[in-house]
Order: structure tokens, then sequence, then C-alpha cells
């Protein structure tokens, strides 16, 4: 699998915006983004209010999945182009959660929404009405979803990758610095996991390094690629930026990302947590 | 509910459930010929260059982040290619300020 199987640039989403069986989705937290613009004939999906279950801390289910594509007018075999804010956290975040539902014609705009911004691209206030379809999802695919049970059996064993800001990673700072720090659970990281910050494998415009460029990365900072890997974050989503580029990028099997991240494991009663530098 | 990842409204007044005294702030404001600039980029690289966090300002042109004490530099990207960093240092129960023009 290459690169423009799995990545596309903004030219070619204004050269096909009007493809048939083309869909392109804003996926973002805060949708208000969307509401103030957006690439033309783009649908919004809103991460926390759709995608996640408003009851138990969990994914909605295949049904409830299949209501929202649905709804949202998205066939099951319809190309899917997924991009977002923050860098495409989320976008990756869906582009993952696809996947974990089996959609298969599935793509992510390098650069997502800032890049498409910097370069002062069309943005419209316009919001696209696409007929209702009857969406088939999949069983989930949990050779890319990984529990807590499998991140505390890792440890020393697989290889685990921690994807946040080094001073998350440290145990200094509970969450990303453009958020308030007040939080309960413990601070530090998953014995033996490597930190590789997400933003190693990005540009400053929110593209992707190349495939060179990321392999030496993971490999200089200690991780055997040809081991199973987990990824996580605090929440999921970088880690999900993580996992598109180990998985989808350089095509690297048994990568995982663990979507219960810091904010599950720092909770958890028990379980080993290291402090400090990697050792 | 897990609580998200994107950053409150990047307004002047602090969001009311933040407790200045147990936070490190770094706000500024981008501007242009004097004016406010919204939808510029904040990049917040710690004292490595490493990146920590990203903001978009918000229509009076400001960017906020919560970080630690320490030394910091702020990189701001705007349409036209515009990169310009600028140093700050945080301290806790205090807001560091600053303006970048660009």
């Amino acid at each position: 699998m290459g690169r423009s199987d799995v990545l596309v640039d903004a030219g070619w989403v204004e050269d096909h915006l009007n493809d048939p069986g083309l869909v392109l989705v804003e996926v973002d937290e805060d949708t208000s983004a969307y509401d103030k613009g957006h690439i033309r004939g783009a649908v919004k999906i809103d991460w926390k209010n759709e995608l996640q279950d408003p009851v138990r801390r969990d994914f909605v289910d295949k049904t409830g999945f299949e209501q929202l594509l649905s709804g949202k007018g998205i066939a099951s075999d319809d190309l899917v182009i997924l991009y977002g804010g923050n860098n495409n956290w989320f976008a990756a975040y869906a582009y993952w959660y696809f996947k974990l539902y089996g959609h298969d014609k599935v793509k992510l705009l390098d650069g997502g929404r800032k890049k498409w911004e910097l370069e002062s691209r069309e943005l419209v206030t316009d919001v696209p009405t696409r007929p209702a379809t009857t969406y088939q999802a999949k069983e989930q695919d949990t050779a890319i979803r990984a529990f807590r049970d499998e991140v505390v059996a890792a440890i020393g064993t697989k290889g685990l990758i921690d994807v946040r800001s080094p001073d998350e990673f440290i145990g200094k700072l509970l969450a990303p610095a453009h958020l308030p720090q007040e939080q309960a659970q413990r601070a530090g990281h998953v014995p033996t996991a490597r930190n590789i910050p997400w933003s190693k494998a990005a540009n400053d415009d929110g593209t992707f390094r190349s495939d060179e460029e990321l392999r030496a990365l993971y490999s200089e900072a200690g991780v055997d690629l040809s081991k199973p890997i987990i990824a996580y974050c605090r929440i999921g989503e970088r880690s999900s930026h993580t996992w598109f580029a180990l998985h989808e990028l350089l095509g690297l099997s048994g990568v995982k990302n663990y979507d219960g991240s810091w904010t599950e494991y720092g909770s958890l009663v028990g379980v080993p947590i290291e402090l400090g530098e990697a050792k | 509910m897990t609580d998200g990842c994107a950053a409150p409204a990047q307004t002047a007044s602090l969001p009311a459930t933040v407790d200045l005294a147990n936070e490190a702030v770094i706000q500024g404001t981008v501007v242009r010929d004097g004016a406010p600039v919204a939808g510029a980029y904040a990049r917040l690289l710690d004292a490595t260059g490493e990146f920590t966090g990203e903001v978009v300002t918000g229509d009076e042109g400001i960017f906020r982040f919560f970080a630690a004490p320490g030394d910091w530099t702020v990189r701001v990207l705007a349409p036209g290619g515009v990169s310009t960093d600028s140093n700050v240092v945080a301290a806790t129960g205090e807001i560091a300020s600053l303006e970048v023009a660009i």
C-alpha cells in the first residue's frame, strides 16, 4: 500500500470535489470551525457528540455507527476524505474509527484544515444536503484497537509509544498546554514506553513527514518496528495520528491504538507507572 | 465523558473555571498593521524546541496556553508563508503577555 492510497493533498481535493461517490467529512470536537467555513460539499462529524457513547465511556456501537453514517448520507462504498483541525488529530481518529468498523475506502487530507487555511483556499458556509443511505458497518476490527489489559501485558514485551508531549510523559503536565491542567488521575507514563510526540511525525503545516523520516524517527528512538506496537496518548486522538503514520504510511502490521490512553491508564488502581525520562 | 482536546475559546478573559493560582499562562495577541489577526496558528514550543501545543487565534487575535514555569517559544503561522518566533518566560500564578506583529 502506498501513500496515495491513504493520503490526498489539497490540490487533489479541489480537483475531485464533485466526484460522484466521494464524500468530504470535517471531523472536530469543536464544530464551530465547520460552521464558520468548511471545504465545499463537506459534511461534519462531531467527535464528542456523534462518535462517543453518551453514557458509557466507549464508542457508539455498530448500529449507532450505521445510523450516524446513514443520516449523513454516506454509503458503505463511498470514498470518504477526512480532514479537521488540531493537525488532523480528530480526522486521524475518525480514520482509525472508520477502519475499525470496516470502511475500506477512506483517506486523509494531508495537512488537514490548517494547511488548507494557510494556503488561503476556499471555505464556504453552505451546508450540503445528502439523501440518507442504508449504511452497513462490519464488526469492530480489534486487531487495531488495544484495551487496558493488553497495555499492561505489553510492558517490556511489545513496543509502547507514548505520543504525548515530553512534559506530559515525564509527569510535569497532565494535558496538552492549550488546556487547563486540573485533572484527577496520576501523571507519568507506562513503563518501557518510548516518548515520541505525535508532532515529530508532522511538519509545521500539519502534513506528515516522509516515509524515510518516519522510519528513522521511530527506529532512532529505540522502537523495534518488527514487533507489535501499541500507541497511546491522553484520550486516543493524537495516538491515532501516530497509528496512521505506522500502520497506514509505513505499512506495519500489528500496530494498535489504545483509545483508553492516559485518562484510563493513569486512573487504574495498582498498575505500574514510571515518572521522569524514559528508562 | 472524557474531557476533550478542543481549546477553550481564545478570548481576552480567562475561562471562569480556571484558577490562575495553579496555572502558568502564556497569552498574546497577533497583530498586522496594529489590527488583530483572527485565524492565525500559534504553536508553543518548549525550551528544546519540541512542539507542546497549538491554538488558532480568535476574533480578537488572541492565543493562550496553560504551560509550566520556564522558557518557551511561541511560533505564529499565518497565510502567505508567515512564520514568526517569540521567546517568553512563564511563571505559575502569572500571565506572561506578548504581542506578535506579522
